[in-house]
């Protein structure tokens, strides 16, 4: 392998690599290869992200849309987090209830949560019900996946510590498994975000009258690309946000627990 | 003792399965608690699955429609993994490769798959290249990470006994490089062939002339339950058999690392 280079070399070689990629796609606009209504300049989308703050568009101002996708998606992957952690639980916990449920999530696992879109309209509309139940598809499994595993490989000496002083089922869940399995259940919960902040996205394209996916999809009926390209990069900066957060609860958990991330 | 725990848990498996069956059953068409217009009854599910497979819907028989996603999904995924693994192995390889690269891959790789379907239906259309140019994105980043991973985490005394025997490039690179790297590369392969079905599955919800989404997209808006739990029983096993295809795959290629 080649050697490690110096950090300057790194920044030197990364600002090229950037500097390029802004460029080419210049170029490929300036040079009229393609339609300029198709592929804006990237100072395009910086003056149309900065419009659409203050100025409507589809309904409302980004900020407005933005908001009501987070509205959702907390709604969402709070419900998943709340039933599905404390489930994967109950499943490390108790084997019988293990038994019963592991098929039924098997077979559920193959289908992709955008799948539910047309039932989930149906049942819960398509303003604030559908998109959660989305986003909840997206973000379900890693939350249940991760307390399941967290909760199976506790060590055991700490169950039988417990149960030797005759700690209770609710006791043990909550004061053994639950802070044993804590760093396993952030991890999940990190990957749960990303997905169902995608599964969000992917509902907004389908199904709703307001919201960053929305907007995007009114964007490209109006051959707007400015205005889809902006509603991507805002799309990047809020899951971005998000995963910093929660890897700043993961450092500090692990750390607070002593163990090394 | 192996055995007869693998047995209970197949037991315990079929009896819930079976006992689900029943209370579909029962909760629909028996007692009607769920009603017709939110869940099929299973009698609704199987004629819309022979609808589904005879004359067809939403513009063409099943076999139709599955032969379209799967194309699109096969297409997309192998032309996203030859690029995907070649730049992991570059970037693992290369230092400089990686510094020059990372910055615009970390600038990307935030934008969600299922955001780029706007933009790619803005530039295609609503036919095959639209769907490709998503799936390919979708497919392309876990075989970058996992590959380069992969690269980075071989050991350096391997390195240096090929250097050593003057193991020319291109062996080395089909000889030492890929092989040790073949465990992580499949990782990516898992997670990238999952990341493909999900965000054609989408792309083909949103905007589609056939394939399985489209399906599912008719039967959303004929308010047509029955077709839409068809179609997504169809997405489910079309998933769990090419994961299934593909972890048979890694099990030939693998063969040295369990043996």
């Amino acid at each position: 392998m080649e050697p490690r280079l110096q950090p300057l070399e790194t920044m030197a070689y990364g600002a090229l690599g950037l500097v390029s990629f802004f460029a080419i796609w210049t170029a490929v606009v300036l040079s009229g290869a393609v339609p300029h209504s198709f592929l804006p300049l990237p100072t395009e989308i910086v003056t149309r992200f900065a419009f659409l703050l203050t100025h409507r568009f589809a309904g409302a101002t980004l900020p407005q849309h933005l908001l009501a996708s987070l509205t959702r998606y907390l709604g969402g992957f709070l419900l998943a987090a709340l039933v599905g952690v404390p489930l994967g639980l109950l499943m490390g916990w108790f084997r019988w209830l293990d038994d019963i449920l592991t098929p039924i999530f098997d077979g559920l696992r193959f289908i992709a949560p955008i799948a539910w879109v047309p039932f989930a309209a149906l049942w819960f509309g398509t303003g604030f019900g559908g998109p959660i139940m989305i986003i909840f598809a997206g973000a379900f499994p890693p939350c249940l996946i991760n307390a399941h595993r967290g909760a199976r490989f506790v060590n055991p000496s700490l169950i039988e510590a417990a149960n030797m002083l005759g700690t209770g089922h609710l006791r043990i869940m909550t004061e053994v498994l639950l802070p044993a399995s804590l760093p396993s259940i952030i991890a999940g919960l990190r990957v749960a975000a990303g997905l169902g902040w995608q599964s969000l996205v992917g509902a907004e394209l389908i199904v709703a009258a307001n919201g960053i996916g929305y907007m995007m999809v009114q964007g490209q009926a109006n051959v707007q690309t400015s205005t889809v390209m902006a509603g991507m990069v805002s799309i990047g900066l809020v899951g971005l946000g998000m995963d910093r957060l929660l890897r700043l609860a993961e450092l500090t958990i692990g750390r607070r627990l002593g163990q090394p991330t | 003792m192996g055995l007869r725990l693998g047995m209970r848990r197949t037991f315990v498996a079929v009896t819930t399965l079976s006992a689900l069956a029943v209370a579909w059953f029962l909760l629909t068409t028996e007692t009607g608690v769920i009603s017709a217009g939110r869940f099929p009854d299973p009698a609704a599910t199987w004629s819309a699955m022979r609808q589904l497979a005879g004359p067809g819907y939403a513009g063409s028989t099943l076999v139709v429609h599955v032969a379209q996603s799967l194309k699109l999904v096969l297409g997309g995924f192998l032309f996203a993994s030859a690029l995907g693994i070649s730049l992991g192995l570059l970037i693992g390889w290369s230092r400089k490769a990686e510094a020059l690269i990372n910055p615009v891959f970390l600038l990307l790789r935030p934008i969600p798959p299922l955001a780029w379907i706007p933009l790619a239906i803005l530039w295609l259309g609503l036919g095959d290249a639209a769907k490709i140019m998503v799936i390919v994105i979708a497919a392309f980043v876990p075989n970058v990470i996992n590959t380069s991973t992969g690269v980075r985490g071989i050991e350096a005394t391997i390195f240096e006994a090929a250097q050593m025997l003057g193991t020319p490039r291109w062996r080395f690179v089909s000889e030492v490089l890929i092989p040790a790297s073949l465990p992580a590369i499949f990782t990516g392969l898992r997670l990238s062939l999952q990341a493909a079905w999900t965000t054609l599955v989408a792309a083909e919800l949103v905007g589609a002339l056939a394939g399985i989404g489209l399906v599912l997209n008719v039967a959303q808006q004929d308010i047509y339950p029955a077709m839409i739990l068809s179609a997504m029983l169809v997405v489910g096993v079309l998933g769990w058999l090419m994961t299934h295809l593909l972890g048979l795959v890694e099990r030939y290629a693998l063969a040295w690392r369990t043996a």
